[in-house]
């Protein structure tokens, strides 16, 4: 309990929903001042996971603090503390912007005074002045999404917890939230950022855990991950299907001994590299075997990749339901 | 605000009050911004007054008493539960726009939400009421009682509107979906209104139907109201018994409500 205390400190967190673990002995240390980056398909137990920071859910065991303070023993220095921006635009459609903005302010018990200087302030950071005293069922899904995220801010809490804030948004508005979240990161503002998109976690986030059937499968910088699983995907097709196989065996080298995947139905094998110049060893290597490629290609890895090689299985949906309990 | 020595975890009374007027304001505002809500609130039971007026009245017996005389405080009491019923509607439309989530996640008294909420559906009702009484005085209704005697009558009705309104709030929080408390609240609102005194006299209805309606606290209310409005029949015994009902409605459903709502 110092002064330095880490922004989100998670120990041993366990989440059960009846017959579905949500969380299964999850850890986790956000340092302050950064983005944090929640990376894990659907179902991994992300959603859980805020909702028990937020303390809106009771885990089954284990601890959370937000700044040394515990979620369970003190939830409202808890909610003091934090602000929330859920997958969905919770703002109230009859009210304008500035008066759902002024709401929020006065429910973190800023002065009547302060949370109208507050609203202005926001609205003017996120380009919704404009927009101010219009009501916002007029408002674009994006707008939306950005007052939702300005809600969040209307109190000033040190600590913004965001889950999967651009899942539905076009990629205008996506780009545009990104861009709010970096700024956010540059006035200081720790943010926990959960999101399906590797992309998204890979532009916005220092720090980014990997979740996996509610625990965390890997954990690191951007650039240690992607030294973990190769920095692009090499995808080699073969024109004789039933040569995938010895030429995943003989792409090995590549990867530094990972697995490359097979897919013998498609003739494709998709090998982790560090850097583009793999592509002329695997040249070789082919040229060595005698056998002719029909295509290859460097690809980003996708979140599947990172899935693949980091936990041996595919980034599927996993079954445990991230509904609200 | 970074220093993590223990705070003050305890909200006090002053500041949830405080915090049960920003939602009861916020409440207020969308309401009113919302034509549907306004129709549904005015349009709808002054319908329900014009067609018992002019189309069943007239075939109605009700002794010495002329039928506007006595419908008037039985619709206006029914009226008040059915306007009771948005409590449990709104909720379900928070919960599902995610904004329960948010306030949950407020440093503000939870309790504002629902007490919020539930003062503004009060205003919104007693609003109702006002208009209901009004379009009453057109259609022929005649108050004969002193101002202090209708205005208790006024304030019986709203206090029992507010208590269903938080029975409307756990039924809403408990089905969490809009459609489902909507069709959920009709179900009990439904055979409590149209089972008692609003529209007939009991003593018309078969044994079984009569038993219930004569214990109804809808039927208690409504001969409340009626005898203190229009000075038909006895008000203290129906008025004690509505609100020894109230006081258990309100033990049993308050607790029950801000328990679900911690759930959700």
């Amino acid at each position: 309990m110092t002064n330095d205390a880490p922004a989100i400190l998670a120990e041993d967190l366990q989440q059960r929903f009846k017959s579905v673990t949500a969380l299964d002995g999850l850890s986790l240390s956000v340092p302050t001042g950064s983005v944090f980056g929640l990376l894990g398909p659907n179902g991994a137990g992300k959603t859980t996971f805020v909702r028990i920071v937020a303390t809106l859910l009771r885990p089954s065991s284990g601890r959370v603090s937000v700044l040394g303070h515990d979620v369970l023993r003190e939830p409202l220095a808890v909610r003091r503390r934090i602000g929330l921006a859920g997958q969905f635009a919770a703002v109230d459609e009859e009210l304008t912007g500035r008066e759902n903005l002024e709401m929020v302010g006065r429910l973190y018990r800023l002065p009547a005074r302060e949370a109208r200087a507050r609203a202005r302030e926001v609205l003017e950071r996120f380009e919704l002045s404009d927009a101010a005293d219009r009501r916002v069922s007029t408002y674009s899904g994006g707008m939306r999404r950005r007052l939702d995220l300005g809600a969040s801010l209307a109190g000033r809490p040190p600590i913004l917890l965001l889950d999967e804030p651009t899942t539905g948004l076009d990629p205008r508005s996506r780009q545009e939230l990104w861009e709010i979240v970096e700024q956010l990161r540059r006035d200081g503002t720790t943010v926990l950022l959960t999101t399906q998109y590797l992309e998204e976690a890979d532009r916005l986030a220092q720090q980014i855990a990997l979740v996996d059937h509610g625990r965390i499968a890997a954990q690191g910088t951007t650039d240690e991950l992607k030294a973990m699983i190769g920095a692009q995907i090499l995808v080699v097709r073969v024109a004789d299907r039933s040569l995938t196989l010895a030429v995943a065996q003989a792409l090995r080298v590549l990867s530094g001994g990972e697995h490359p995947l097979a897919d013998e139905a498609a003739g494709e094998v998709r090998v982790a590299v560090a850097a583009p110049s793999a592509a002329i060893a695997a040249v070789r290597i082919l040229d060595e075997l005698g056998v002719e490629p029909s295509g290859m290609e460097l690809q980003q890895p996708s979140l599947d990749d990172v899935f693949l090689t980091l936990t041996g299985h595919r980034a599927e949906d996993q079954p445990a339901t991230e509904e609200r309990a | 605000m970074s220093s993590s020595t223990v705070e003050r975890e305890r909200i006090s009374v002053a500041e949830a009050l405080a915090d049960s007027g920003v939602m009861a304001r916020r409440q207020l505002r969308k309401v009113l911004r919302r034509p549907t809500y306004v129709i549904f609130a005015f349009v709808q039971p002054v319908m329900f007054l014009l067609l018992f007026r002019y189309v069943f009245g007239g075939a109605i017996k009700t002794g010495a008493i002329n039928y506007v005389n006595y419908l008037l405080p039985g619709i206006v009491v029914q009226t008040a539960v059915f306007g009771s019923l948005v409590t449990g509607l709104g909720l379900t439309e928070d919960l599902k726009a995610g904004v329960v989530d948010r306030l949950r996640s407020l440093p503000m008294a939870r309790s504002a939400v629902l007490i919020g909420r539930t003062t503004a559906d009060l205003l919104m009702n007693s609003m109702t009421l006002i208009v209901m009484v009004g379009v009453g005085v057109l259609v022929g209704f005649r108050p004969s009682q002193s101002v202090g005697s209708e205005l208790l009558a006024f304030l019986l009705v709203l206090a029992f509107a507010y208590v269903f309104s938080w029975i409307s709030a756990f039924v809403g929080l408990s089905v969490k979906d809009p459609e489902t408390a909507q069709s959920a609240g009709f179900i009990w609102v439904f055979p409590l209104t149209f089972a008692s005194s609003a529209f007939v006299p009991t003593a018309s209805m078969p044994g079984v139907v009569r038993a219930f309606a004569n214990v109804n606290p809808m039927t208690l209310a409504v001969n409340a109201t009626r005898s203190l409005s229009v000075g038909h029949g006895q008000a203290l015994h129906p008025a004690l018994g509505m609100l020894a009902w109230l006081a258990g409605l309100l033990l049993v459903f308050v607790p029950l409500a801000v328990r679900a709502f911690r759930r959700t």
